[in-house]
């Protein structure tokens, strides 16, 4: 990130599209709202599920990257307590 | 639900008054992109303020290059329904999302600006991404 706030008034992440992992080995991508004690809340999201995935996770990235966040949900909530890692800006993934 | 008009309109304007040519119904859709030669840029255009307030100028720098697509459309995601989703079949492999620009060469998607590529990006980013593409597929 270069420092420059997409949404002003808003944290940083504001309005940008992020990846997250979680305890369960679902892996989200989607635009970042905000994050609450409740979790994190994600716009516009594409869901990775671990153990019923036909491609892997890095594959499953290349893919979204290629031909854009394949949307499942419309708003979703990653629960803090199951959150892993920091969120990553898609654009900044290096696979 | 579409948005009052008068509140588009202006984003309409700002790539209509660069000589983008607006495309607002199927039939329109249609006979440009149905009847493919050269290279076609689409740009869909978006009422949100900051992906596409950046996106718009961002677009009018890259189409000062000399190097450029032949011909360059617009449709407006969330207003003309019916054109958006009809220009969307001609780059279908691609998810939805808006803004976002497609370039075609011959019919066939050869580029495609996203919208997570455009977010908390300026302007002059995204112009010159935009004129990688151009270089690396519009050149004579």
């Amino acid at each position: 990130m270069s420092g420059h706030v997409f949404h002003p008034g808003h944290e940083a992440l504001h309005g940008i599209t992020v990846v997250l992992d979680d305890r369960d080995g679902r892996t989200y991508v989607g635009r970042y709202h905000e994050a609450t004690p409740r979790g994190v809340m994600l716009h516009d999201v594409a869901v990775r599920e671990a153990g019923a995935a036909a491609l892997d996770r890095e594959a499953w990235l290349k893919r979204q990257l290629k031909f854009g966040v394949q949307v499942t949900h419309r708003t979703l909530l990653v629960p803090q307590e199951a959150a892993v890692g920091p969120l990553t800006r898609l654009t900044d993934l290096m696979l | 639900m579409p948005y009052d008009e008068r509140l588009v309109a202006p984003m309409r304007a700002e790539l209509t008054g660069l000589g983008v040519k607006e495309l607002r119904t199927v039939t329109e859709v249609d006979q440009v992109l149905g009847d493919p030669a050269g290279t076609q840029l689409v740009f869909v255009n978006s009422v949100c303020g900051c992906a596409a307030g950046s996106a718009r100028p961002g677009l009018a720098r890259a189409l000062q290059s000399p190097v450029k697509p032949a011909s360059v459309f617009t449709v407006f995601a969330g207003q003309d329904l019916e054109a958006t989703a009809r220009a969307r079949s001609y780059f279908a492999d691609y998810q939805p999302s808006s803004p976002s620009v497609a370039l075609l060469k011959d019919g066939e998607v050869v580029y495609f600006l996203h919208r997570y590529q455009i977010e908390g990006r300026g302007p002059e980013a995204i112009a010159a991404e935009l004129n990688a593409a151009f270089s690396a597929h519009c050149a004579a």
